[in-house]
């Protein structure tokens, strides 16, 4: 079974609608026992940054996403803002995060470009990875996005993306991918790095 | 770079998918659940349905219709019509849509702006607004009106400072749809289009007029809009989606690219 992962962070609905059509079992929830049950875990969401981890601290979900992350070692995808609370710290409401990855999250520089952007862009594969398999170079994604990350470690970027400037849109280190991008609402080639992550051993 | 979106737009009413020309004379043309799917298939990047239904009965309808839709198409789709309260829009976005639009109910009420998009986020909380071409007079300076109930009440309001104010209140995205190229499929209102994306720091979504891909052209270029709404268009086959893309990309306009899964 695939836990998505419930901290209130939007629409939840559509990515349980996606693993199933996939064919995989999924259940959204924040019960830590069907979380330690759960062979692998989404990690999805909209929102804001410091608005997300108050959510995490007050549920006590922060300390056992750490452990089934760090210990358990579980295929672990984070989606939006998933991704960039995976990082120390967020600009957006100088919100602490995770720490599971070090860097930060910062806005888009201002620019005549519109904040958010919302709308499909490409995502630059610069390191070849299982959940890209299948995925050509350069394929449009779903983005809904005001921040960005900024990892310390360049070897964890798998994906980039021009916005302005070129922004790391995805990340990979161990068991853990995470998107900025929506796999649940990118049509063929989001289904297909979900299916990889849904199908992924390490 | 951010690409332009094509949003095909289903008019619901009673659970079926229907046309009228401006804003009158609806006719019935298919099932809305089978239509996002084949516009999903065919490369649109997002689906707006449009309830125009009158009664609770109905509306409840509409709810499963987004709800099936989920299982279905795997891109942002959006639901406008008829949402007037908190509780309207939080029942839309639960059974599955990305967006909700708000239209008539917003201009009598800016507040359900506000609270969508503080509960939500902004990215959810679409005001689309209906636009029609007056006289300049002291109250709308710009020559824009904006009406309301589907065309027939004027509001003395004016339709670039009511988008501003939307944008102001946390309007993720602005729907803008000319009342008078409505339904011709003569091409879109380049200029109303422009004057609103020029006043605006949100993505402005043109609708209204489409009715061949040169005018999706025009609209992404002269017009500057980031997403164009298109009806008639596709509906009764004179133009794939997948043609219109053709159409464009050939032109040096970005668009997505789209595989087959």
């Amino acid at each position: 079974m695939i836990a998505i992962i419930d901290y209130e962070g939007g629409n939840l609905t559509s990515v349980l609608r996606a693993v199933q059509h996939l064919g995989f079992e999924g259940e959204i929830t924040r019960d830590p026992d069907a979380i330690d049950r759960a062979e692998r875990l989404i990690f999805p969401g909209v929102g804001a940054a410091g608005a997300s981890m108050d959510v995490l601290n007050r549920t006590n979900l922060t300390d056992l996403v750490k452990e089934q992350v760090v210990i358990q070692k579980k295929p672990f995808l984070a989606i939006c803002i998933g991704i960039q609370i995976l990082f120390d710290h967020s600009e957006e409401d100088d919100a602490d995060c995770l720490g599971l990855l070090s860097g930060q999250v910062k806005r888009f520089p201002s620019s005549e470009l519109k904040i958010p952007q919302i709308g499909w862009n490409q995502v630059y594969q610069v390191r070849p990875h299982p959940v890209f398999q299948g995925v050509p170079d350069g394929s449009d994604f779903y983005f809904v996005n005001s921040y960005y990350s900024i990892p310390d470690d360049s070897s964890v970027v798998i994906g980039e993306t021009d916005y302005g400037i070129r922004f790391t849109s995805a990340v990979a280190k161990d068991n853990l991918i995470a998107t900025q991008f929506h796999l649940e609402k990118s049509g063929p080639v989001g289904l297909r790095m979900l299916k990889n992550f849904c199908e992924w051993s390490i | 770079m951010l690409t332009k979106r094509i949003i095909p737009c289903l008019d619901v009413r009673a659970g079926k998918v229907t046309k009228g020309v401006e804003f009158k004379n609806n006719i019935d043309i298919g099932d809305p659940v089978a239509m996002a799917k084949k516009y999903y298939e065919d490369g649109a990047e997002e689906i707006v349905f449009y309830d125009i239904t009158a009664s609770s009965d109905e509306r409840d309808i509409m709810i499963d219709v987004v709800s099936r839709t989920a299982k279905e198409i795997f891109i942002p789709y959006s639901v406008g019509g008829g949402l007037r309260t908190f509780d309207d829009l939080r029942r839309v976005l639960l059974a599955g849509a990305e967006k909700v639009s708000v239209n008539s109910s917003a201009v009598l009420n800016p507040d359900i702006i506000a609270e969508g998009a503080k509960a939500f986020g902004s990215q959810c909380v679409v005001l689309s607004m209906d636009v029609k071409q007056v006289n300049p007079t002291e109250n709308i300076p710009s020559g824009y009106e904006i009406y309301i109930n589907g065309g027939r009440k004027a509001m003395g309001i004016d339709a670039i400072e009511w988008a501003k104010r939307g944008e102001e209140l946390g309007a993720g995205e602005l729907v803008v749809n000319s009342i008078d190229a409505d339904g011709t499929q003569d091409g879109f209102e380049l200029n109303l289009t422009r004057r609103m994306a020029e006043s605006v720091g949100v993505p402005v979504i043109a609708s209204g007029g489409g009715g061949a891909p040169e005018h999706l052209y025009d609209v992404f270029t002269e017009g500057k809009a980031d997403a164009a709404i298109v009806a008639s268009m596709i509906h009764f086959g004179a133009y794939t989606i997948a043609e219109i893309k053709h159409y464009l990309h050939e032109r040096g306009v970005p668009v997505r690219k789209t595989f087959s899964s």
